[in-house]
């Protein structure tokens, strides 16, 4: 042991005979969930520098959606951040019902809240069980996976799908929640809330979790909004914006909830603020089952724009119209130039639409959220050892599927 | 909160930047205004530190390609937002396709820079003064600015296919 050469400043504070190693963390790396590419230059454990690549799996989403008519484009913001699916698919719905200018009922809003909160609740499960499973915590992921597939299961019940749901419509939804999503959902509301206190008992003030996280991958407000962060990073921060608050969409002024706001913006207080975050959602998604209007679940005024149940259309003349106007893209659309943001598991996503009249889009960019924070991420690392970069990884909740779009 | 509205935010920009200025229009509520392409950075400049607006939030950076518009063919859009008076505002851009440069904005946000890229990768502005103006998305030796109208998502000169039918 004595006669190794570097026996002696491997248990001495001081670097390892000041060499800088090179290491790449990803592509393919458990730790980068997706892929996306980090070269670190590290001295011992400490990283000194990074660079990322992204673009492994770019997929031109923003191409495909200008060969594709309004209805089928649902299906790409699927693939965007695929933990909450469907927040993407309403965001681009209600999009597209800004420029339509179609007024969807009360009962379709607040069904939309309910399962877009839903999908809240799914992201950041997995987000903070995964910061759990990094620290070496794998209970908390095998526990709460069981409860969001509890979630998914609830998507199934309105759309048939789990992960790549597609729910809704432009103008509202397919169908009306069937009884076995009601039943599902209170028993969801009844025992969920239990369960996630035991998560939240098993690591919140734990010594060990607590040790790991704070201080680990930190950034200030200041930075935070000069890099445009947005959602739950943001707000861990210190930022209390919101897009359901500063700019509500889709009733959410009816709903009483609160932002909650963290200080030293690390790893901890992102996963403190995801952690209140899914309180806050079920407290919404309680008023929102509540106060369920009475009405239709979809809007009258839009038939062009889903397609009409094969079996009117084998029986009604104005289902065959509208079924064929669809295939045959006579839908009409104005021309005009819309924005519209929701706040997406992660934050802040928006659609640009750039409409000529046609039947596709003429321009559509998606804001997304991960895109733009990941390039925080060296600045974040910096300084840290590797372990805290992983961390800091997964408490970002960069999801590879919205990164590179 | 505030109770800032489009037209006070508007006449405050114009009382500043004058001329520059055109081709202000509200699209469902969000003001949008056209700006010079030698002025872009300076307004964006201006509009972060102006004591009264405080538009100090980047929302995103976008190209666009109109190929018909001779002599502004590309068309780039800032999205801008004022978290203290809950503004939101779109400041684009026109540039000739044979020259499609603008200055950069990553000195005064640096979460500019992989938007900007962004859009050099696929309409191919130059923004100058950037740092790394390299491709982020696709691939490095790509030699054509992929979301460009000229490209077609499917290979044009296919004869196999017949999508007349289609809608197409």
């Amino acid at each position: 042991m004595s006669d190794t050469p570097n026996n002696k400043s491997l248990f001495a504070d001081e670097t390892i005979d000041g060499q800088i190693a090179t290491l790449n963390l990803g592509p393919t790396h458990p730790a980068t969930h997706g892929i996306f590419q980090n070269v670190l230059t590290v001295d011992g454990e400490k990283i000194l520098d990074s660079v990322q690549t992204v673009g492994y799996i770019h997929r031109a989403f923003e191409k495909l959606a200008e060969r594709r008519p309004y209805n089928q484009i649902t299906p790409i913001t699927d693939r965007l951040n695929y933990c909450s699916s469907p927040i993407n698919n309403m965001g681009w719905e209600m999009t597209m019902e800004k420029l339509i200018g179609v007024q969807v009922p009360k009962k379709v809003d607040y069904m939309r809240v309910i399962i877009m909160e839903l999908a809240r609740i799914a992201d950041h499960l997995v987000c903070n069980s995964v910061i759990g499973v990094d620290t070496g915590a794998l209970t908390g992921f095998t526990y709460m996976f069981q409860e969001r597939e509890k979630i998914y299961e609830l998507y199934e019940e309105v759309c048939g799908a789990r992960l790549t749901t597609n729910i809704g419509r432009i103008g509202g939804f397919e169908r009306d929640f069937s009884p076995a999503f009601h039943t599902k959902l209170k028993k969801f509301l009844q025992e969920f809330p239990k369960r996630f206190q035991e998560f939240d008992d098993l690591l919140l003030r734990n010594r060990i979790f607590m040790d790991r996280t704070i201080k680990a991958g930190p950034i200030s407000a200041e930075r935070a909004m000069d890099y445009g962060f947005t959602g739950p990073n943001l707000r861990a921060a210190g930022v209390d914006y919101d897009v359901r608050v500063m700019t509500p969409y889709s009733s959410y002024e009816d709903f009483d909830f609160e932002i909650p706001v963290g200080t030293h913006g690390d790893t901890y207080d992102r996963f403190c603020v995801r952690q209140e975050e899914v309180r806050q959602s079920l407290r919404i998604i309680e008023q929102a089952y509540k106060n369920m209007p009475e009405g239709k679940h979809f809007s009258p005024d839009v038939p062009e724009f889903y397609l009409p149940p094969k079996a009117d259309v084998y029986t009604k003349m104005e289902a065959l119209i509208y079924h064929f106007k669809i295939v045959m893209g006579e839908t009409p659309v104005p021309v005009g130039e819309v924005y519209h943001a929701v706040e997406g598991g992660n934050g802040e996503l928006g659609f640009h639409l750039i409409s000529d009249g046609g039947r596709t889009p003429y321009r559509l960019q998606f804001r997304r959220p991960c895109f733009i924070y990941y390039q925080a991420y060296p600045e974040m690392i910096k300084g840290q050892t590797i372990s805290d970069a992983v961390l800091t990884l997964s408490s970002l909740n960069v999801i590879a599927g919205e990164l590179d779009a | 909160m505030s109770n800032l509205t489009n037209e006070a935010v508007l006449s405050r920009i114009q009382g500043k930047f004058g001329e520059a200025v055109r081709n202000a229009e509200e699209p469902y509520g969000l003001l949008t205004i056209e700006i010079e392409a030698a002025k872009a950075h300076d307004l964006i400049q201006w509009l972060k530190t102006d004591e009264v607006l405080k538009v100090s939030f980047l929302t995103l950076i976008g190209g666009a390609h109109f190929p018909n518009d001779k002599g502004r063919e590309i068309c780039v859009n800032y999205h801008l937002h004022s978290f203290v008076n809950n503004v939101r505002l779109r400041v684009r851009a026109f540039l000739p396709i044979e020259n499609p440069s603008i200055q950069s904005i990553t000195d005064i946000y640096v979460g500019a820079d992989w938007q900007e890229r962004e859009s050099y990768d696929f309409f191919g502005i130059i923004f100058e003064g950037h740092p790394n103006l390299t491709r982020i998305l696709n691939e490095d030796d790509m030699d054509y600015f992929p979301m460009r109208k000229e490209y077609h998502l499917e290979d044009a000169t296919r004869e196999d296919k017949d999508d007349r039918f289609f809608g197409r």
